[in-house]
């Protein structure tokens, strides 16, 4: 009851177990909030070594803010057989599944991960709070579920060296440990489940592992990967990744079926180029109906990531004597996409990607102006005014390295 | 003397003044009659004790419409509405819940009670806000009235079909369930936490007769959730200098565009020719002139005391002697040497600058309630406070403190009736309540001023001392506002209008029902 | 075998539905887990050779149609309204009698008060003008609103002869009655205690709520549906018993060639894909049909019968907020004379219904209690001797006597319902009683008391209330059982809703199952 419980902590930003090592290291002091926690948006005044980082050596991000529930019992399965739009019943013992979870009108709520930790024994990461979903739709099923988003701390090393550095402090050798899956080891004498995940598109791992562990294995890992070219990285390297990696973000490229206020704010799964996660042959599910009516109609939109020609671009610039200018972080404004003066879609985030050397961002477009090779009219606004520049439909994801899946 | 005018207001608080400062917007002449020395009516600041300030009635704005702030030029005029940041409320157990404006901090504080709650928060906070969209266009238009078969009375009644049906079946049925249904079986299917659940709940109650497990508080509470200050939903504001600034702003703006305000100037009844209403006559003998009268005064007042019985049809007489009026609250205000210190947060911090509200839980309000039931004060009141000096000093001497306590219940027909006594036990029973969460306010306390229904009715005119000016009960509500077929502003005596709260959409200081009766009027006009 | 219907559950609202189904040709299945039809309209010998009306006394309004369509009108099934209706005992030993009579109401009311007198013949005449304008709507099934399209505009056509015969004014006035308080109705007319007393307790019926609750008026107007001119609180007494209505039901069923089997128990409703295709029983039996109708109640049928997991969430959310809420006891009584009641004269008042209702204020202090999960202290009682009227249901020159008891809630706060609290609840009930009619407890042989539990437990009523559901305006009409399915289908398909859960709601009317059954061969014809 002191006043120190109620503002020096409980009810101001929440810190990550990894607070006392990232303050340290976040020269740039910008910070912003993720979930109710402080989350460093970079480490350095120039977040573009971050994103290298990532790229070509491993970037360590604090991921501690995602929600982590853990659910067990007899109808664990069942019980998220029900909720997401994957077929929980393929996901092997240590399988880890992406899958977005729809409402019953098959609009999203939000996506994440299924970690198969043991039998009858899972974990689900996802972007938002999620409690009272699960519980109210766990009612007469044999399972539990716990809220560890608190106790749980994460992180995520990222980037073609991120296996080395496991490797030399690790229990068990990780060459074996395929895309998607997860393994429960040691990392020096800290107990940790390390998944093949991550947000970036790239080789690299999420490590998970009890609250109190967490500076002792941020240290480690830090430690071990020095030689390695580790890096702390903020949300903005991160950001870049995912574009490139084509991966949604929850409030940004979409918004949650339960936030959404209006119907029109939704999309189905269809919409976000996930119709592959949706399994309409496993049993029934929340949101099936509306799905399998989707499917047979036909979404009325796609998401696709789109490239921004850079010579015409250029261009606008020179024609008023300027150099081209593009932001160094990744922009998530809505920007109008048009094809012949109509609008037909909307990109919601995007960026220079600093490695493909290419303006891309990620687009809803409406289904007839989505497939790839589609040329569209992009809204840039050069010094001021608006103008319309053209961009392409691209393959999805634009940035996809064989390392990410493969094994040595 | 006399003197012709366009348009005569009765009444100075806000909604005539807002009628008024319309009127002569429009070029008309107006005169405003305000019976008191001071304008603002319920929403009036006065210098109760010397050198504290109070908001002595209304205390917190909310409802105050965005629109009418901009075409009467409010903020140029001296409002100013400063945010109240949190609702704390203390509990028993010396722990306490605070509700932020900041999402996040509220977000974890539920989290602590708990988890599910708190992901719960939002999604009610969502679902409030869809309802508060799909009721707004119904409180921003005349009610139609069904019973008359009229062209234009069917257009708008297809209007507002229309309107329902672009809501969707599962939104309407929302609606439709709130409109009935009781404040805490509506939260009961979202949340857990007793706590939050009676303090939300207890929006719903203030200014009526019900408790929050009564079948109807549900539709109060979202009236409260209405509140918009410049366009942001749901946020309640304290204006600096007391909320009778808000009135004086309007009456500055009403001033420049040329209006006459007179106070002292008590109406004792309005003069009626021909079944045509032809001006007023003041209780020292005055007259005045005018093509239209409108009444800011409560339903009661305006038919029953100003208007001669045999001026109006026998049924609508009826219908008005009918209009139920119960006040319900009081109002205790507190001068004090110090700031409160409560045992769930001790000292000074945040949890000051917002509400303050004593509502641990349904039972707790309930029991308050089924005093009030039959005909009692509560002996264990719910009260909402504020202390409007920590937010504008110049309220109380330099270091001291001014504390507001909304009080209910406080019937007005109060066994035995309220005398000196009764409103002294009325006022240590609100101080005792106080004290289980905040031990010192006895010994801080340097004035008490308290207001039972009974001072509402004799100082601010308010019939039984009801602040709405008569329940928010549906049958009290819409088309049925003050009396069927009498909703829209006008009333059976031609040239006679009403812009009180006790019109459509009813209370709080939103401006809302001076502004329609002005814009109804205007257009008869034109 | 393949039947074309079953329908689970032989209360009377399922064999309504049996008779018109197999009317039209189907083949019917009726299922009842008990040993005998008839759901709560039941006659059993619960003491030996003492038969009681276990759940309902009395009928108020039958469907129109039901008596002739289903020719029931002949020796099986009789109806004896008793005059005068109901008496009310005063602790001071006057006593009020509502009777068929208007006048003779009337000077029995005129003891109380000479003005509540003059008003009588009015109060009734607008009571039968607003009912008037229910009785169409219950016959009707709810529209979708607010998706209304030209059809649902016609189907409401039944509401035109009352708006012929009573105008608009009378419908403007129903909305205003509707959402009303009983205080708030009765206040318009009448002061006398007793008599505010008695008509409000008409309107508390099977509610956990006082009569101070919004919405109660609603209940009131509900239990007056088809009343005949002058008599309120109507009670009719069948012959033989109530279980006499269902035997008669399920003997014109059976002649029909529907199949009833009782000691059925179902426990699931077999469902593939979001259609129900048959019923799985206790005894493990599975029968196939192509169409599953239920008279159970939606939260049993859709929650236990289909299963959660066959529902969408939001479905089940809806559901799950059904309030049903049970308050109510029944207490039976094996008596050795007639009750001797002081204030009684004439043999005449015991055959109706014997009324503890003093005042308004009773009642509502009753409620209280149940508010916080207790059983009145003081409870409203509701006294039959149905063995007065038809001497079969006692042996010789001995009688049975039943009590309705409110408040005695479902969910008691402290302890549960077991022999002991139910025997506190039966002194409660018995001392009560012996105030009016002292040495009244000599006369007793056996009891047999029926906590909402029981209730629960041996009719399958959810939370014990006997309406399948509360009976506000929050669960009225087109939100009966849930907003957007109040059509007596369900998202399952082929899965209906035929029993007191749907709209027009409880009461032994037959008018669920009917205007179910009436869609269902729409559906058919589709």
């Amino acid at each position: 009851m002191t006043e120190s419980r109620l503002f020096a902590g409980k009810t101001e930003l929440r810190l990550t177990p990894f607070h006392a090592r990232t303050a340290e290291l976040c020269q740039a002091q910008e910070w912003r909030r993720w979930s109710g926690y402080l989350a460093a948006s970079a480490y350095d005044l120039t977040p573009e070594n971050e994103y290298f980082a990532i790229r070509t050596t491993a970037g360590l991000l604090d991921v501690t803010p995602l929600h982590k529930y853990m659910i067990s019992g007899r109808d664990a399965a069942p019980l998220l057989n029900r909720i997401v739009t994957r077929n929980i019943s393929k996901c092997k013992l240590h399988q880890v599944m992406y899958t977005p979870w729809c409402d019953e009108k098959g609009k999203v709520i939000d996506d994440g991960t299924v970690q198969h930790l043991e039998e009858n024994k899972f974990r689900l990461t996802s972007a938002d709070p999620n409690l009272h979903w699960l519980t109210e739709n766990s009612s007469g099923m044999d399972v539990k579920i716990r809220d560890d988003s608190e106790t749980t701390a994460a992180l995520a090393l990222q980037g073609p060296n991120s296996r080395d550095i496991l490797n030399q402090i690790s229990t068990v050798n990780l060459d074996k440990l395929k895309f998607f899956c997860l393994t429960h080891v040691k990392l020096g004498d800290i107990p940790v489940t390390v998944s093949r995940t991550g947000y970036t598109g790239d080789l690299g791992y999420e490590i998970w592992t009890e609250r109190e562990n967490a500076l002792a294995m941020w240290d480690l890992i830090m430690e071990t990967g020095k030689p390695h070219g580790i890096t702390p990285a903020g949300i903005y390297a991160l950001d870049i990744a995912r574009i490139e990696a084509g991966l949604i973000l929850i409030e940004v490229d979409y918004i949650s079926a339960h936030h959404a206020i209006i119907d029109a704010r939704e999309s189905s799964p269809y919409e976000l180029g996930l119709g592959w996660a949706v399994k309409l042959k496993k049993g029934d599910f929340i949101g099936k109906k509306a799905l399998l009516k989707e499917k047979r109609q036909g979404p009325a939109w796609q998401f696709q990531t789109i490239e921004i020609e850079w010579i015409p671009l250029e261009k606008l610039y020179r024609n008023i004597g300027l150099p081209p200018q593009l932001p160094t972080t990744a922009w998530r404004t809505s920007t109008p996409i048009y094809v012949n003066k109509r609008q037909v879609g909307y990109a919601t985030s995007g960026c220079w990607s600093p490695l493909l050397k290419k303006y891309i961002a990620l687009a809803h477009l409406e289904t007839e102006y989505s497939k790839i090779g589609t040329q569209l009219k992009f809204e840039v606004k050069v010094e001021h005014y608006r103008h319309l520049t053209p961009a392409t439909v691209m393959r999805k994801p634009a940035f996809d390295p064989e390392r990410k899946r493969s094994c040595p | 003397m006399s003197r012709r005018y366009d348009a005569i207001v009765v009444g100075g608080g806000h909604n005539g003044l807002v009628a008024a400062a319309y009127l002569a917007r429009a070029g008309k002449t107006v005169l405003v009659l305000e019976r008191r020395d001071v304008l603002g009516g319920a929403a009036v600041s006065e210098e109760v004790f010397p050198g504290f300030t109070f908001s002595v009635c209304s205390y917190v704005v909310s409802l105050l419409k965005s629109d009418i702030i901009r075409d009467l030029q409010l903020s140029r005029h001296g409002l100013e509405l400063l945010p109240l940041e949190s609702t704390f409320t203390p509990l028993p157990n010396d722990d306490y819940l605070i509700r932020w404006a900041d999402h996040d901090k509220t977000r974890q504080e539920l989290y602590r009670h708990s988890p599910r709650d708190a992901e719960q928060y939002d999604r009610f906070g969502q679902l409030m806000n869809q309802i508060g969209m799909a009721v707004k266009p119904i409180l921003e238009m005349v009610p139609p009235d069904p019973s008359r078969l009229s062209f234009a009375a069917l257009r708008e009644l297809v209007k507002l079909g229309r309107h329902f049906k672009s809501l969707g079946q599962e939104k309407f049925a929302a609606l439709a369930k709130l409109m009935t249904m009781s404040a805490a079986d509506l939260l009961d299917e979202w949340f857990e936490f007793e706590p939050l659940k009676a303090t939300i709940s207890a929006s719903g109650i203030i200014g009526t007769f019900m408790g929050p497990r009564s079948p109807g508080s549900a539709y109060v509470m979202l009236h409260h959730y209405m509140g918009d200050i410049d366009g942001v939903f749901r946020a309640w504001g304290f204006q600096r200098g007391g909320t009778g600034e808000v009135s004086m702003s309007i009456a500055r703006s009403a001033l420049e565009l040329g209006a006459d305000i007179k106070t002292e100037a008590p109406v004792s009844k309005l003069m009626v020719q021909n079944g045509k209403a032809i001006g007023v006559a003041l209780e020292n003998g005055d007259e005045f002139y005018s093509k239209v009268v409108i009444s800011g005064l409560d339903p009661k007042l305006t038919f029953l005391k100003l208007v001669d019985e045999k001026e109006l049809p026998q049924d609508f007489v009826t219908s008005i002697r009918n209009f139920r009026i119960r006040g319900s609250s009081g109002k205790v205000n507190l001068a004090l040497d110090a700031l409160p210190n409560f045992t769930a947060i001790p000292g000074y911090g945040p949890h000051l600058r917002g509400a303050i509200s004593i509502s641990p839980s349904y039972d707790y309000l309930e029991t308050a309630y089924d005093d009030a039931k039959y005909g009692n004060f509560s002996r264990q009141p719910f009260i909402d406070m504020i202390l409007p000096s920590v937010l504008d000093p110049a309220m109380a001497p330099p270091g001291k403190h001014v504390m507001s306590c909304f009080v209910q219940y406080a019937p007005y027909d109060l066994n035995g009736g309220w005398n000196d006594a009764q409103r002294e036990a009325f006022g240590d029973a609100v101080v005792d309540a106080i004290a289980q969460f905040a031990p010192n306010i006895k010994d801080i306390i340097l004035h008490r001023q308290v207001l039972t229904p009974w001072d509402l009715e004799n100082t601010f005119g308010l019939t039984e001392g009801n602040i709405f000016h008569g329940e928010l009960s549906l049958q009290q509500l819409f088309f049925l506002r003050p009396a069927a077929s009498w909703a829209d502003y006008r009333t059976p005596i031609r040239g006679y209008y009403q812009c009180g709260s006790g019109t459509h959409p009813g209370g709080g200081i939103s401006g809302a029902t001076g502004q329609m009766a002005a814009t109804e009027i205007l257009k008869e006009w034109r | 075998m393949r039947y074309d219907s079953i329908i689970i559950g032989a209360g009377h609202n399922g064999l309504v539905a049996a008779v018109r189904l197999a009317k039209a040709g189907q083949r019917v299945l009726v299922l009842e887990k008990r040993h005998s039809v008839g759901g709560i309209a039941i006659t059993e010998e619960l003491i030996p050779r003492f038969h009681f009306n276990t759940c309902v006394d009395y009928i108020r309004w039958l469907h129109p149609r039901l008596l002739k369509e289903l020719k029931l009108e002949d020796d099986r099934f009789k109806v004896q309204w008793t005059d005068p209706s109901v008496v009310t005992p005063l602790p001071d030993g006057n006593c009020l009698r509502l009777s068929a009579d208007a006048s003779t109401t009337a000077e029995s009311i005129r003891q109380f008060s000479k003005a509540d007198a003059e008003n009588w013949s009015g109060f009734i005449d607008r009571i039968a003008q607003l009912v008037a304008f229910l009785e169409p709507l219950y016959s009707m099934t709810p529209p979708p609103v607010p998706d209304l399209g030209l059809e649902h505009l016609i189907s409401m056509r039944g509401l035109l002869k009352p708006l012929r015969k009573y105008g608009r004014k009378t419908l403007v006035e129903l909305l205003r009655v509707l959402p009303m308080t009983m205080p708030e109705l009765l206040d318009e007319w009448f002061e006398s205690e007793p008599l505010r007393g008695t008509l409000a307790a008409s309107a508390i019926h099977g509610l956990c709520q006082g009569p101070m609750a919004v919405g109660t008026a609603y209940l009131f107007l509900h239990n007056h549906v088809g009343c005949r001119n002058g008599a309120l609180r109507p009670a009719g007494f069948v012959q033989g018993g109530m279980g006499n209505f269902s035997n008669a039901l399920a003997a014109a069923a059976e002649h029909l060639g529907v199949d009833i089997r009782t000691n059925a128990i179902v426990r699931k409703i077999l469902t593939d894909e979001n259609q129900a295709g048959g019923v799985l029983l206790g005894s493990g039996e599975e029968f196939k049909a192509h169409r599953i109708i239920s008279n159970a109640g939606p939260s049993v049928t859709l929650l236990d019968l289909v299963g959660r997991e066959n529902l969408e969430p939001r479905f089940t959310r809806q559901v799950k907020a059904i309030k049903y809420r049970g308050a109510m006891a029944r207490i039976h009584l094996a008596l050795n004379d007639l009750p001797r009641f002081r204030v009684f004269t004439d043999e005449a008042d015991l055959r109706g219904v014997i009324s503890i209702s003093p005042k308004l204020e009773y009642l509502e202090q009753a409620y209280d209690a149940a508010k916080y999960g207790r059983c009145s202290y003081h409870p409203y009682l509701e006294i039959v001797i149905p063995s007065l009227t038809d001497s079969t249901l006692a042996p010789d020159g001995k009688h049975t006597m039943s009590i309705t008891l409110q408040y005695a809630p479902y969910q008691l706060r402290q302890g549960e319902w077991n022999k002991g609290t139910k025997e506190a609840l039966l002194q409660s009930a018995l001392s009560t009683v012996s105030e009016y009619a002292p040495g009244f407890g000599d006369l007793i042989e056996d009891t047999v008391v029926l906590s909402p539990l029981d209730l629960e437990e041996q009719f399958g009523l959810t939370e014990g209330n006997i309406n399948h559901g509360e009976m506000m305006l929050d669960q009225f009409f087109f939100m009966r059982p849930v907003a957007g399915w109040a059509q007596y289908r369900t998202p399952i398909e082929n899965l209906y809703l035929c029993g007191s859960g749907t709209h027009p709601g409880g009461g032994i009317t037959g008018a669920p199952g009917w205007n179910a059954s009436r869609e269902i061969l729409r559906d058919l014809k589709n």
